[in-house]
């Protein structure tokens, strides 16, 4: 545990604790210091929740947001230490527990920079006010002469220094400034935001000692897996754990509670091993011996389903975004395309498989977990457990990638249930073939794609039916049709200048657990919309990318609140910065260059998470149908950033995640169980397979906006588009496979 | 009773012969830095060296590791930091950190078999360990990196 430092040691701000230094003051022969030196009591300092010193002077800044590979605990902290003009290599990073004083923990969304900076920049300049004003009030000068310098103030008239170390206590004990007093620094001030600056965590994940959910070690820890219904809402008919018993260090067999709909983040039923360590619970679950009750997703079948869905879209729907008049400017058009698009259910995978560990008496469940979103397991521990919300501590330790998966507490609700069974400290370890098959998946699609062209080769008419199970269907399982947040995601917002546009949604029941992986709609809207405007681009004859930036039409802000799409204030969609990425990206990749024998281009944007993206793919194709992808050229202009290395690393990682999918990524059911277990038939992309990607970061005065997600939309029809360019094939069904049928 | 070294401490173990060495690492001796990513080989997660060679700590069991010498992460460099560790930390490779223990691990003992891998020899020997992240291209520039500072 030693790099998860917790907050409430320390925590002076807000809340009102204590804060406590033994610093003396003046001692060191300074001139003119109107205060007598005399020892610190300790004082309250209520300035600001996210960040206090330690008796050397050490800013410790909370991280309230979990770190899973994007660069928060970094970024974040940086804004601040900036404001407050802070020396990084005195500041400490501590995570937050769950707690709602820190706002909002939910890590999703890629919305951390855009959600927090603001907030961060304003406790930093109020720090670093109040910093002056002790230094001022020390010396007995106006605040006006002081003036915060790295760590110390400056006293500009006389060139007298203090150190931060010296100005706490006395800083503690002044009134909190009003923002309307503070001065926020302007950009040409800013010393690490828009900087490169390594992670906090580099040493730690470079050496083996960065702590995830399951290098958590308590005291007197069990260690245990669970056999889950191998069927969603299956549940245990009956069991028999004697030969699991029997295995040596295994202490106990437990039914878990079964899982009743909504699925929402409960445990998921079936029946757990406890044991002495992981090894003698894993060889003895499989020792177990379990009749299920398949129960009502018995019959699951994802090839059945497909065609469900296609039938779905094969006919009207319900209108979502209807503009100008789709069935007459399809009737009249002079021509027509169409096309059809599926992609099926994916997995999250994130390397670390869910591990948590919960420690349950009478008064107290501490949980230790890799959770994108802390605050949320309080309430299920509490109903759990019976304790009261504050007699629930959530330590949130390096999640091990997540991409979604670690916003759903099933994995860390199972370790307190146990907890308390046992009345001991239980980790719960999932393994790859848990993970993989009890996941929370994304969404399977099949989508319809109509356009019709006038007799200038112009597009008239856009016609998009969808048909998904919807992720509210975790909470309400009643519901079968997308909602508007899904719909959100690229397609009640695509950009197009076309006067008849319509989008209608079919009805689907949900079989599986759904759940949000990065980029979440955006990866089968996206591909679907951006795939066949390359499909528009052949029927009037045009280069791809002329086509995307002709269908963009002219620069201008787009609403679509009528149709239900929420709208984010201070970010108004201006279709000028797709086309600017789309520019820079096709420039980067040298669009239209000569290329070998069997390599091609594909071109394609996408507005996701406030941000704006723009890739071209090069794809090498093999005569045999084998493919790789060489090189990936990016373009994102995600407004202003605080790490530009983190953003281009979150470009890169992206462009692999959405190769991995669109390459082998499928998640099938037959007689409602999933039919993948691990890597070997749920492949993922490695080093051999693996583009450089370049990535263009656009220098942008707008707001900032999101860095996680947003790269990977664009990619898989970047993708496909090159694959056409190659073999003249189009390629609407997702994965691709390793080798194409050509 | 099996006896071996680790990150060069003697050890017994008198525990169940089947018990994959990940699992004493992690379970017995508090050696965390080797991960469990999917215990069968696949994923490269939980790499460790067995006499300087890469392997798989979740796939080769106690009872073949009598006289062993096993190096985790946490002896990689014998308290110095290992030039690949070094080159890592240059190139900003790690995102969520997970596999990195993997990674380093299997590009420390690709360097002391080769001295200048090429690009062709650096994904055959690191294609064993994922990276769901995807810092690739960061680890091939890296072991580049860090191959030329060992020269």
């Amino acid at each position: 545990m030693k790099n998860i430092r917790q907050m409430n040691r320390r925590d002076f701000l807000k809340t009102g604790g204590v804060f406590t230094l033994g610093v003396s003051l003046y001692g060191c022969g300074r001139k003119a210091t109107p205060l007598e030196v005399k020892p610190v009591p300790p004082v309250p300092w209520t300035a600001d929740v996210y960040v206090s010193f330690d008796a050397e002077g050490v800013v410790h800044i909370i991280s309230h947001r979990s770190e899973m590979g994007q660069g928060i605990r970094t970024g974040l902290p940086a804004v601040l230490a900036d404001e407050m003009e802070a020396d990084w290599k005195q500041v400490v990073v501590d995570q937050a527990t769950g707690d709602a004083k820190y706002g909002n923990q939910n890590t999703d969304g890629s919305w951390s920079v855009r959600g927090f900076m603001q907030r961060m920049r304003e406790a930093g300049a109020t720090v670093r006010l109040m910093l002056e004003q002790s230094a001022a009030k020390q010396w007995g000068v106006d605040v006006s002469e002081c003036k915060a310098v790295l760590h110390t103030v400056v006293h500009e008239p006389s060139g007298q220094v203090l150190a931060y170390r010296d100005l706490v206590a006395v800083a503690s004990e002044l009134p909190v400034p009003g923002a309307d007093q503070i001065t926020l620094k302007t950009p040409d001030q800013f010393r690490y935001i828009g900087q490169d600056l390594k992670i906090v965590d580099m040493h730690d994940m470079t050496h083996g000692t960065a702590v995830y959910g399951a290098d958590i070690r308590v005291p007197g820890m069990k260690f245990a897996v669970i056999a889950r219904p191998p069927v969603v809402f299956g549940r245990v008919k009956s069991f028999d754990g004697e030969k699991a018993l029997a295995v040596p260090g295994v202490l106990q067999i437990i039914e878990m509670p079964p899982l009743e709909p909504p699925a929402m983040f409960k445990p998921a039923g079936g029946v757990a091993v406890v044991a002495e360590n992981s090894w003698a619970a894993l060889k003895a679950r499989d020792l177990l011996e379990i009749t299920w009750d398949n129960g009502p997703n018995a019959d699951y079948d994802s090839n059945a389903y497909r065609e469900a869905l296609l039938e779905q879209v094969r006919q009207a729907g319900e209108s979502r975004r209807n503009q100008g008049d789709i069935d007459t400017a399809l009737e009249e058009a002079a021509s027509t395309l169409e096309a059809e698009y599926y992609a099926p259910h994916l997995a999250h995978v994130p390397m670390e498989p869910p591990a948590a560990v919960a420690s349950v008496t009478e008064s107290l469940c501490e949980i230790w977990a890799p959770s994108q979103d802390p605050q949320s397991l309080i309430e299920m521990a509490a109903s759990i457990t019976g304790l009261k919300a504050e007699q629930i501590r959530v330590n949130v330790t390096l999640l091990g990638g997540a991409f979604g998966r670690k916003s759903k507490g099933d994995f860390v609700n199972e370790a307190v249930f146990l907890s308390k069974q046992v009345g001991a400290p239980v980790m719960v370890q999932w393994s790859r073939e848990d993970d993989v098959r009890h996941d929370y998946y994304h969404s399977v699609s099949a989508q319809q794609l109509t356009a019709g062209l006038d007799s200038d080769g112009k597009v008239t008419a856009w016609r998009h039916r969808l048909a998904y199970p919807t992720i509210m269907s975790l909470f309400d399982a009643s519901l079968k049709q997308p909602q508007a947040m899904e719909l959100s995601l690229g397609a009640l917002n695509m950009p197009y200048d076309i006067p008849n546009v319509r989008l209608e949604t079919g009805e689907i029941e949900a079989r599986v657990r759904i759940g949000w992986l990065r980029s979440v709609c955006n990866i089968f809207q996206s591909f679907a919309i951006n795939s066949f405007t390359d499909e528009i681009a052949e029927a009037r004859g045009l280069d791809p990318r002329e086509n995307l930036l002709d269908l963009l039409g002219p620069d201008r802000v787009l609403d679509f609140s009528a149709f239900g799409y929420e709208l984010t204030e201070g970010y108004p969609f201006e279709t000028g910065r797709l086309r600017n990425v789309i520019e820079y990206a096709s420039k980067s990749a040298e669009w239209g260059r000569e290329l070998p024998a069997g390599h091609g281009l594909g071109i394609a944007a996408q507005y996701s998470f406030l941000s704006y993206v723009a890739a071209v793919v090069e794809v090498a194709v093999d005569d045999d149908g084998s493919w790789r992808v060489p090189r990936i050229d990016v373009a994102i202009d995600c407004g202003q950033f605080v790490n530009p290395d983190r953003v281009k690393a979150q470009q890169e990682g992206a462009a692999i995640f959405a190769l991995s999918l669109a390459r082998e990524g499928a998640i099938t059911a037959e007689n409602g169980r999933i039919q993948q277990s691990n890597f070997h038939d749920f492949p993922v992309l490695r080093i051999s397979q693996a583009p450089v990607t370049r990535v263009v970061l656009v220098e942008s005065k707008a707001p900032p906006a999101g860095v996680g997600e947003p790269g990977v939309p664009p990619i898989t029809p970047a993708l496909v588009n090159a694959l056409y360019a190659v073999t003249g094939k189009r390629f609407r069904d997702l994965p691709l496979g390793a080798k194409l049928e050509l | 009773m099996i006896k071996l070294t680790v990150n060069g401490e003697s050890r017994e173990y008198a525990g169940e012969a089947d018990m994959p060495l990940l699992w004493y690492l992690r379970d017995e001796l508090g050696l965390t830095g080797a991960k469990f990513g999917c215990g069968k080989g696949l994923c490269g997660s939980c790499t460790v060296h067995l006499g300087g060679q890469a392997i798989r700590s979740c796939s080769v069991t106690m009872d073949r590791l009598d006289g062993a010498s096993i190096t985790t992460i946490e002896g990689l460099g014998e308290g110095k930091d290992h030039p690949v560790q070094i080159a890592w930390r240059h190139a900003n490779v790690p995102q969520c950190g997970f596999c990195q223990s993997g990674q380093i691990m299997q590009a420390a003992a690709l360097l002391e078999q080769v001295q200048l891998p090429t690009d062709q020899e650096i994904d055959d020997a690191m294609s064993g360990v994922i990276c769901r992240c995807g810092t690739y291209q960061r680890i091939r520039e890296a072991i580049k990196a860090a191959a030329e500072d060992l020269i």
